[in-house]
């Protein structure tokens, strides 16, 4: 069936079937391969992309299920060669080993800190406790979204 | 690649719709909400819908709000949304114990408590707060509505009294005196499925347990009422001897197998031990004290 999902702001339309799930249909018909294709279970967060703001797991996600909703990929972060400032933090504090986590703990954060901008060390571990790092590099990625959260600040003080 | 085989989709644009399409697809027909339950179900083929009806645009099921003396939650509730409660946290505090064990944070985003009580796996939690909350459900059809108790609605492993052409459309709690309630838990590590859980609500009137629900998760092939461990503690006066009880009836009248998360006579233990920790807490809160 024909579907339209609206993926960084562009309207990506194409025949699929039902079945298709929302990971795949990014990763193939815009070709955005940022989003990474984990576990297949819910249970790692690499797939983790936002919804009309909020983070869901697109491998548990018919993409029919998002015609007329906003999704948001890793690849919309950064702008015009600027770093969102999670990406940022995850540069500066060293969050990243194999990568292949990144993406999904990137969108997590991101949408953390657009609901919560000053969250606690344990308001940032619940929020990314449905996404598994296996180089088990937590401390770091809770540093560099404690980073992205005082630069954002600072940021907007100085605005 | 885990992907779910072929299948007819639809969005239903009205509740009405929702079920004439149910009723025209039959049995192979199934609701999908959050998706976070059926669709893993879907990938390993223990699912196998050959239509599904899509009921996310329905806002009209999204609402948790007090009616004619009982919290009202329509079936489209997310998790987020009923951990984030004031009114349930208030009045029925063991939702909120619950939800923020409930897998996380993203998963709750999308998971709905209509999905997860039509699941009706016996480990999710959802399921044993309603039973130990005394929840009614409301399921229509095209004939009307009926309610169900939490007792006649989980009618086997994941199976409900939902039939087909059906759909769950309103959980209902009764507001009654002296209300507290407590949700425990025990997993293997952060957002996984239960090894046990024990949800416990009493009413308290004039010092004695007026009425009391207990029930568990995890072990059984349904949730467990414990109506033995709910009926010894009716008209008594709460008290550790009582709550003490009660667990050694949770453990004994719970049938839990041994998998990777333990053996049966663990799980029989924290079946018991979590009872009277729930116990203890849902009676300090109907009671306004610090348990």
């Amino acid at each position: 069936m024909k579907v339209s999902i609206s993926i960084n702001g562009d309207k990506v339309s194409r025949d699929i079937e039902p079945r298709q799930l929302l990971v795949h249909f990014i990763r193939e018909t815009p070709g955005l391969t940022g989003t990474h294709w984990g576990c297949d279970t819910s249970n790692c967060g690499a797939c983790v992309v936002l919804m009309d703001g909020k983070p869901v797991k697109s491998c548990t996600t018919l993409a029919v299920m998002c015609e007329g909703h906003e999704i948001r990929t890793v690849e919309s972060l950064e702008v015009d060669g600027q770093l969102d400032p999670v990406q940022q933090g995850f540069h500066e504090q060293h969050a990243l080993h194999c990568g292949f986590c990144t993406p999904g703990m990137l969108m997590t954060a991101r949408a953390l800190l657009d609901e919560n901008p000053d969250p606690s060390d344990l308001e940032i571990r619940t929020a990314i406790s449905g996404a598994i790092c296996r180089c088990t590099g937590y401390k770091n990625i809770v540093s560099a979204i404690r980073w992205a959260a005082e630069h954002e600040a600072a940021a907007k003080q100085e605005v | 690649m885990q992907t779910p085989a072929s299948f007819e989709y639809e969005r239903a644009t009205s509740v009405d719709g929702a079920i004439a399409a149910l009723k025209k697809r039959g049995s192979g027909a199934r609701i999908i909400a959050g998706g976070h339950s059926l669709l893993p179900m879907m990938k390993l083929r223990l699912a196998k819908p050959e239509h599904l009806v899509d009921i996310n645009d329905l806002d009209e099921l999204a609402y948790i709000r007090e009616q004619d003396g009982e919290i009202r939650i329509g079936a489209l509730t997310r998790h987020v949304d009923l951990l984030h409660s004031e009114l349930l946290a208030e009045h029925f505090p063991l939702f909120r114990e619950a939800e923020k064990v409930i897998a996380d944070p993203v998963v709750r985003n999308r998971g709905t408590i209509g999905g997860s009580l039509c699941q009706a796996d016996a480990a999710e939690d959802l399921s044993a707060v309603c039973s130990a909350a005394k929840a009614k459900v409301v399921i229509r059809g095209a004939d009307g509505e009926r309610v169900v108790g939490m007792e006649d609605f989980h009618v086997g492993p994941y199976m409900t009294a939902v039939g087909d052409g059906e759909l769950l459309t309103e959980i209902r709690l009764e507001l009654r005196p002296g209300a507290g309630s407590a949700h425990e838990k025990v997993e293997r590590r952060a957002g996984d499925w239960a090894i046990v859980a024990a949800s416990a609500a009493v009413w308290v009137d004039g010092g004695k347990i007026a009425d009391a629900g207990v029930a568990l998760g995890a072990v059984g092939l349904t949730t467990i009422h414990v109506s033995r461990a709910e009926e010894l503690l009716r008209g008594k006066a709460p008290s550790e001897e009582l709550f003490a009880q009660a667990g050694e009836i949770a453990s004994a009248d719970c049938s839990p197998t041994a998998d990777g998360r333990g053996p049966v006579d663990y799980k029989r233990h924290l079946a018991g031990v979590l009872t009277v920790r729930a116990l203890r807490r849902a009676v300090a809160g109907a009671l306004h004290q610090e348990a």
